[in-house]
């Protein structure tokens, strides 16, 4: 302490700068391992294309979200076509647009997306943990068919049983319900594939052993025991089930003929397929607010999806 | 420690020994039970009901010549797949689909993997927040993502043929052979981020020292990234190949939403497109048999083709 009062000024500035000297080498690379300034200059470059790529129609759709058809054509594609004091009125028109083209029933369907993706991913990621804890950690009959069915499912064009799906809804009287959107997004081989992974390498079985000799039940020991070790899979499986239920198209297409029970992206596409079909902008306000609900969840939740697509490639 | 034999355990406790076999399976059995019985009405069900239906057609009886009358289900034998297989808009639908893979599926992969071996090179150090917004358009549904650059392909609005106009290039995505390019690079667009974070993740799961070593030996990087990053990523970028494949085979939302601004789009474009239509009555013959049909025939075709494909990289890595 007397040390630190008596160090002068200069000392300690020289002190920070050898510390981040210090820092800067420990992550620094090997001389022979950096690269020369051509490489690193073509690099950027090509970095900064690719980024241009994928996040240009995202800006533009961003743009194009605060103008009025006439001003779509009309005006630099690329920049707002009113001044930015002008902008909260512009996207104030557009969201009114947005709201009359679908019949004050926008945000209805945003619910109905919330819904159908938050429930059917709820169910199916505990579904799919149990089943991939009991075959990690259990031996019973007929475990090696079951998980040989299961990972072939995952190279079967799930589309392709939307058709029969919508078939046997349709005979059994529940096609155009919430429940035929949800009960065939409840199923997700991957998921059943990732929560095995993790139950295989998280899970210690003499945790297991020590629990039962306890005198727990093997309910007690999955739901207080398992599921808390698995949370951080549960997340991972939850946000993959989530978006994959969001993105798609095709079921809602086939089961629901309400308006009402759409999801944002039918009733989007609804929107631009109507032969009198003209505000862009509009649309493009309710393609951004309609996909912000999962940017948020991806934003929120970086480190889960990171590490499910680790596992993904690692195991794969 | 030793474990014992079967005849050592039957002169103890045999009885004790099979109950806890028997509890275990009983508990097994009933964690698997709900993903089962689920997996059972979502995959397995549907199957079979498709079979049964393909056999049959929707015909009207005890109506007059303009129709009425009821629908009946009748057996029709093969007579669904006579159809599809005799069907020449179904074959330039898997026509349309084939090119389209043969194309898009190669050339995301290697640009998935071409983004991912750069930053992992440590060329540049800050990659993060590249990574995160080449994932972004992962976040943004088929639909939505399918409408947007429906948008930047229009003529009067679109800033890419604004800018193509500065040459003197009018490039027209609608035109009769781009217009799978155009749906291609929706798909590209969407997908290629996903694959290269996989990509990202088996190149960070590569010990260190490999490359040092490597640098000691007197390699450079593109050695490096040639002879270590990429025979180590294989298994991935195969099995992104893979699942990609079966991916495009069910191409359905980019021609949907392209055929609200491109009439020449037809109903049965792609064979998905053509399944879906048929069983909504907007081609003929209609209904669930030959709708039934068609999936069938799609699914065998999918799996020759990916059963072709496992085979031909068994056979390249055992060379």
């Amino acid at each position: 302490m007397s040390q630190a009062n008596t160090m002068s000024r200069q000392d300690r500035r020289a002190l920070r700068k050898a510390e981040k000297l210090r820092d800067k080498a420990a992550n620094e690379l090997p001389p022979s391992l950096r690269p020369n300034k051509f490489v690193k200059a073509l690099t950027i470059l090509v970095l900064v294309i690719a980024l241009i790529y994928f996040t240009f129609p995202i800006y533009w759709a961003i743009i194009a979200s605060t103008k009025s058809p006439s001003q779509l054509t009309n005006s630099n594609g690329i920049w707002f076509a009113v001044g930015l004091d002008e902008l909260p009125d512009a996207i104030a028109k557009n969201y009114a647009g947005l709201l009359g083209w679908t019949k004050g029933k926008f945000w209805r369907w945003v619910l109905n997306s919330l819904i159908y993706s938050g429930v059917s991913a709820v169910i199916g990621t505990v579904v799919a943990v149990m089943a991939g804890y009991a075959t990690a950690k259990f031996r019973f009959r007929g475990k090696g068919v079951i998980i040989g069915v299961i990972m072939a499912s995952m190279l079967m064009p799930a589309a392709l049983l939307t058709i029969p799906q919508y078939s046997i809804f349709n005979a059994i009287g529940l096609d155009n319900t919430m429940l035929s959107v949800i009960i065939p997004c409840c199923v997700s081989p991957f998921g059943f594939f990732l929560g095995r992974v993790y139950a295989q390498s998280s899970v210690p079985d003499e945790l297991l052993e020590a629990a039962r000799i306890d005198g727990a039940g093997e309910a007690r020991i999955f739901f207080t025991i398992v599921l808390r070790i698995l949370a951080p899979a549960m997340v991972t499986i939850f946000l993959f089930m989530f978006v994959a239920t969001w993105n798609n198209f095709l079921l809602p297409l086939m089961m629901l003929s309400s308006t009402d029970l759409q999801p944002v992206t039918l009733g989007l596409y609804g929107m631009v397929s109507l032969a009198t079909f003209t505000d862009r902008g509009a649309l493009m306000m309710g393609a951004l607010l309609g996909v912000l609900p999962v940017i948020i969840l991806f934003l929120f939740l970086q480190r889960y999806w990171k590490a499910g697509l680790a596992a993904g490639a690692v195991k794969g | 420690m030793t474990t014992p034999t079967r005849a050592a355990m039957k002169g103890r406790g045999v009885a004790k020994r099979s109950e806890a076999v028997k509890r275990e399976e009983r508990t097994g059995w009933t964690f698997m039970v709900p993903f089962c019985l689920l997996f059972l009405i979502v995959f397995v069900v549907p199957i079979i009901w498709a079979i049964y239906q393909s056999f049959f057609q929707q015909v009207a009886t005890g109506g007059g010549a303009y129709g009425g009358g009821t629908l009946e289900n009748k057996f029709v034998g093969l007579a669904n797949f006579q159809y599809v297989i005799t069907s020449k808009a179904f074959w330039s639908g898997i026509g349309r689909v084939f090119i389209y893979t043969v194309i898009q599926v190669p050339l995301m992969i290697i640009l998935a993997l071409a983004l991912a071996m750069l930053m992992d090179s440590f060329i540049v150090k800050h990659v993060s927040g590249f990574r995160l917004l080449y994932f972004l358009p992962y976040a943004i549904p088929g639909v939505v993502a399918s409408i947007i650059w429906v948008f930047l392909y229009n003529q009067q609005i679109s800033p890419i043929v604004k800018f193509c106009e500065l040459f003197g290039l009018h490039p027209d995505f609608f035109a009769n052979n781009v217009v799978i390019g155009s749906m291609a690079n929706i798909t590209t667009w969407t997908f290629t981020g996903y694959n290269m974070l996989i990509f990202l993740a088996a190149l960070q799961a590569i010990p260190h020292d490999l490359y040092e070593a490597a640098r000691i030996d007197g390699a450079n990087g593109w050695q490096i990234a040639m002879k270590i990053k990429l025979p180590n990523v294989r298994g991935a970028a195969l099995l992104a190949m893979l699942l990609s494949i079966v991916g495009t085979i069910q191409l359905f939302n980019e021609p949907q939403v392209m055929q609200t601004a491109d009439p020449g789009i037809s109903d049965s474009f792609t064979p998905m497109m053509m399944a879906l239509n048929t069983s909504r009555g907007s081609l003929t013959p209609k209904g669930d048999g030959p709708a039934s049909a068609i999936a069938i025939v799609m699914a065998l075709i999918a799996g020759v083709l990916a059963a072709t494909y496992a085979l031909v990289e068994r056979k390249v890595n055992e060379s």
